[in-house]
């Protein structure tokens, strides 16, 4: 395409005058707008048949499937974070409770590879690992966006970002805890299952000595079993419920080992003299969920560990284009996926918990492996790497086990029911930007506004729902619950949670609130690209560059010119 | 629920500029109802940078009076901060900070020269990079998620109706008049009818047998971790807009657009791109001193264009009974004086405080109907606009 520069100033309408006296639309010069991202489209710096996000269990699986089938593939994974991230509950909820050794990160290199001997093995398979690697957001072509000649993953470590093109996209992001607050959650020492397990035996850096899980399910169990087994007291296992919901056996073992069960209780607060736990007050429930007076007791302990349940890391996914749905018993939003792991998103596959987790399906790894082969033989297929007939073989010595979990979110309102029967009103749900559970049924604009007007004390979430169904995005607009930097990992669940409390809508029915880029929170002089196409900063307005839109209307063809516009059409011949 | 009804001016769009106008008529005691197809300010209005300095407008002296009471007008906090910093890392930035400057002392309002210590005392963050900037004593900018909402329970508190999830699919035109508007529930009488359907009001035009030339368009922002409180939130330059909010977020777009289509009634998809990593190293430029700082979050939104980038605000002499109104992608901060021009565009024929000459559909009579191509403005690939 030669491109050849009109001198001429556009200067609408005057222009399109000019334009229309070019004459016969036959043959008519092509016109590129230079202000627009026409022909500045990033390219990526390198471009993978198969990228495969995650690598646990099923991300590995599905790497080392599709490798052995020749295709190319990149693995990377997130671990280790750096501690700022991890300081930041990013990607998980760490609650502050890192050895000072996470800070040393080759080693935490070192101990996150040696943990997890299936990375040698892809490598050996001939994956390309990148660990410490994060995935911070995909970009996909779409009615909106045609500047793209395919999708884009953008990646980045501590220090820079890049991007990499694919054919085929396998998410293996795994899942996320699922917190509620109580009074003192904001204190370090209040974290989640998933961050404390990572902690133990990924990075064998974890700074508790005496805990407190809550929840007795499949995660509650384990999270205490595996905290007993690397020399962590485990002071109580609570559980709101008038029974123990994970499998008996583990219980028993557990109480052998002097673990207290606390079913039918429920938090009141964790307390410190300073900004850390040192102890938790519980207080039994009745059949109702509501609090006994003078049945509270205060346990000493430095860590508070929420192990109520999971929720799929579905965010990258719903970046890639893959619809989700909701099923309770996959821990909520999931992708919908056929049976050979495949979203509605072209060439996207989702395996392991991102697909969906429940309690039965918890520590089952083969289940998470047998989704990775699946996904990865299919994506092998699609690029034409394996035959159809030796797909079908292989698929069927992969086949993904039925497993039904049970409704999980019903539980977690009769846990949500509790603490605020137990805590009150004025918990934060959104740690970061400071929101209580009642300044969100009240949609209080944000305290540092300090607003008080009467028609605003009049609006709350039931004149709200008068005008429309209860939609978690416009919440958030309204009382910045979900705003922060923790990008509402801490509260997603349970401001969606409290939402359907307060208005009395099933969870399913409140949209999920939607995910945009960076999905990773990373500073600008590491997203920056290190170079750009000089297009990119030779034509670089604020808006639009139209020479007449902010001309003053007193002063007819007075021209506001930014300085990088040259004022100019670019037209090129073919 | 009783059936909804008509009503004597029936909006279509609740973005700022619907609300805007509807507010104003509701004020006025006369019967409105609007016309959402999602939320209120879902598209643009809720996407925007929520800068209010247009003065060059007709709009522009109405849009200084009345934002410095928008809150006490409304009942509803907008976040409305007044006063701007221009900020120049080269000469050529530094005369377009001035220029700026220079058309709102035209109007009357001041403003002071910055050197780059003045500038580094009111904006910690910027550089040595800097060599100077502008500081207005007019202009500002507020919050525009929190301002269409107040415009939206403002209009209800004085007795307007906003319908949400309500799709405008056509109208009802008899004797010369649009009798009624068409939607997904069904048929809504009425005696004058506001266009304010963003992107959209190009079709609606077009359904009425008025050419309306609008290219809607693609833009992006992204938005920090808050950082400590700056004395002026508003401090943009380097070829970005946008804000610090009172939240302390640094919330900025810019650069290059993307032209598409929205060939039907249905909501866009505002997607990002990777711009936004552009986007994030001229924040970094602008602001040396936040390059550490951590993105959290990026958006898009559509807007729209006029061929010489102006608002249409009009009122059909065919249908006589319709207003047209699209603020050509500049709508946000002008939306109070906009909102109130079209309201007596509805009730006085004219606008009282400003002559809207300058925004007539009639400048756009010679306008040939493959504009778009001739000026580029066209989507990128149009093999792809028509297998999607
Ligand atoms: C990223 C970005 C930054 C910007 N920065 C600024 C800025 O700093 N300052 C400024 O002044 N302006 C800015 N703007 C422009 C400004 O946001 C818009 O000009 C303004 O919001 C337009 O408001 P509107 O009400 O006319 O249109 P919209 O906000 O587009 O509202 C139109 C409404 O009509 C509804 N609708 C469409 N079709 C139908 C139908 N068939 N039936 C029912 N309803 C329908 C839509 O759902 C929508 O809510 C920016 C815009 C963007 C996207």
């Amino acid at each position: 395409m030669s491109r050849r520069v009109n001198e001429e100033r556009p200067g609408f309408p005057g222009a399109l005058r000019a334009l229309g006296g070019v004459g016969g639309h036959v043959g008519a010069p092509h016109v590129i707008d230079a202000r627009s991202l026409t022909g500045k489209a990033a390219r990526p710096d390198r471009h993978v048949p198969l990228v495969v996000v995650g690598a646990g269990p099923a991300g590995v699986a599905a790497a080392v499937e599709a490798a052995r089938a020749g295709v190319e593939v990149l693995l990377v994974d997130e671990h280790p974070v750096d501690n700022d991230m991890m300081a930041m509950d990013v990607p998980l909820y760490f609650g502050g409770r890192m050895q000072p050794a996470v800070r040393n990160r080759s080693l935490m290199l070192e101990r996150v590879v040696e943990s997890n001997p299936a990375l040698a093995a892809a490598a050996e398979a001939g994956v390309d690992v990148q660990v410490g690697t994060y995935v911070w957001a995909a970009f996909v072509p779409g009615p909106t966006f045609r500047e793209l000649d395919g999708p884009l993953l953008g990646l980045a470590d501590e220090r820079r970002s890049w991007l990499v093109g694919y054919e085929r996209l396998i998410v293996a992001a795994g899942a996320r805890d699922v917190v509620l607050g109580f009074p003192g959650w904001e204190r370090a020492g209040v974290m989640g299952a998933h961050a404390a397990a990572a902690l133990l035996t990924r990075y064998r850096a974890l700074a508790a000595r005496r805990m407190v899980v809550l929840g007795s399910g499949e995660v509650g169990l384990r999270t205490a079993a595996l905290a007993v087994k690397h020399g962590v007291e485990v002071a109580a296992i609570v559980e709101v419920a008038d029974a123990v919901r994970g499998d008996d056996k583990a219980a028993r073992a557990l109480a052998d080992a002097g673990v207290p069960i606390l079913t039918s209780h429920t938090v009141r607060e964790a307390r410190g003299r300073t900004g850390e736990v040192e102890s938790v007050v519980l207080v039994s429930v009745d059949g109702e969920a509501k609090p006994i007076t003078g049945t509270e007791r205060e346990i000493a302990c430095d860590t508070v560990c929420l192990a109520l349940g999971l929720a799929p890391s579905v965010e990258l996914l719903a970046l890639a284009g893959a619809r989700l749905r909701f099923s309770s018993a996959l821990g909520g939003w999931v992708p919908e996926i056929d049976g050979s792991m495949r979203t509605s998103a072209a060439g996207v596959f989702a395996a392991g918990d991102c697909a969906g987790v429940h309690g039965g399906r918890l520590g089952d790894a083969d289940l998470a492996r047998s989704q990775g082969r699946l996904a990865g033989l299919a994506a092998a297929e699609s690029l034409g790497a394996l035959r159809p007939a030796a797909l079908s073989a292989l698929r069927a010595s992969a086949a993904v086990p039925a497993a039904a979990g049970a409704e999980v979110h019903g539980h977690w309102r009769a846990w949500l029911r509790s603490l605020i029967q137990a805590g009150g009103w004025d918990v934060n749900v959104c740690q970061c930007e400071e929101v209580t559970r009642r300044e969100l049924v009240e949609t209080r604009p944000p305290r540092y506004l300090a607003w008080d007007s009467a028609p605003m004390s009049a609006r709350n979430l039931g004149t709200l729902l008068r005008d429309g169904p209860i939609n978690q995005d416009q919440i958030k607009r309204l009382t910045r619950a979900g705003m922060g930097p923790c990008q509402s990992r801490r509260c997603r669940e349970q401001v969606g949670l409290l939402l359907a409390e307060a208005t009395a809508t099933p969870v399913e029915r409140i949209p999920l609130p939607t995910f945009r880029p960076p999905i990773r929170p990373l500073p600008l002089n590491v997203l920056w690209p290190a170079d750009e196409p000089p297009a990119m900063r030779e034509d670089w307005v604020s808006w639009f560059g139209i020479p007449t839109q902010f001309s003053p209307h007193w002063e007819a063809g007075m021209a506001i010119d930014e300085p990088t516009a040259h004022g100019r059409l670019i037209v090129s011949e073919e | 629920m009783s059936e909804p009804s008509g009503a004597a001016v029936v909006i279509i769009g609740g973005g700022v500029t619907g609300l805007s106008a509807g507010w104003w008529l509701a004020r006025a005691g006369v019967d409105v109802l609007v016309l959402e197809r999602g939320i209120v300010g879902w598209e643009a209005s809720g996407r925007n940078g929520g800068g209010a300095t247009h003065v060059y407008s007709p709009f522009g002296l109405e849009e200084q009076r009345l934002w410095p009471q928008m809150d006490d007008l409304l009942g509803y906090p907008t976040e409305y901060q007044p006063r701007r910093i221009g900020v120049a890392l080269t000469e050529p930035q530094w005369a377009l900070a001035r220029r700026w400057a220079e058309i709102g002392e035209m109007r009357g309002f001041r403003w002071e020269s910055l050197d780059r210590r003045q500038l580094k005392e009111l904006v910690p963050i910027v550089g040595d990079n800097a060599i100077g900037g502008t500081y207005l004593h007019f202009g500002g900018h507020a919050n525009p998620q929190r301002t269409v909402q107040a415009y939206a329970w403002a209009l209800q508190d004085h007795g307007g109706r906003i319908l949400q999830h309500t799709t405008v699919t056509g109208f009802t035109v008899r004797g010369g008049r649009v009798t009624a508007v068409e939607t997904t529930r069904g048929p809504f009488g009425a005696d004058t009818v506001v266009i304010a359907a963003g992107p959209q009001t190009g079709l609606f035009a077009d359904m009425l047998g008025v050419a309306l030339p609008l290219a809607p368009a693609r833009v992006e922002m992204i938005a920090t971790e808050p950082i400590p409180l700056m004395p002026t939130g508003g401090v943009a330059g380097n070829g970005l807009y946008g804000r610090q909010t009172l939240r302390g977020n640094l919330v900025y777009g810019g650069g290059p657009h993307e032209w598409v289509n929205v060939p039907d009634m249905a909501a866009p998809e505002h997607p990002n791109s990777p711009l936004v990593r552009n986007l994030a190293r001229r924040l970094a430029e602008l602001f040396p001193g936040a390059a550490h700082v951590r993105l959290i979050r990026s958006w898009g939104g559509v807007v729209e264009n006029t061929p010489d980038g102006l608002p249409v605000i009009d009122r059909l002499s065919d249908p006589d009974n319709v207003v047209l109104a699209t603020m050509s992608s500049v709508g946000f901060g002008l939306s109070p004086a906009a909102g109130r021009g079209i309201s007596e565009l509805v009730l006085h024929g004219r606008c009282l405080f400003a002559d809207l000459a300058a925004l007539a559909l009639r400048r756009f009579a010679d306008t040939p109907p493959d504009w778009r191509e001739r000026a580029g403005w066209v989507v990128a690939d149009a093999r792809l606009a028509e297998t999607r």
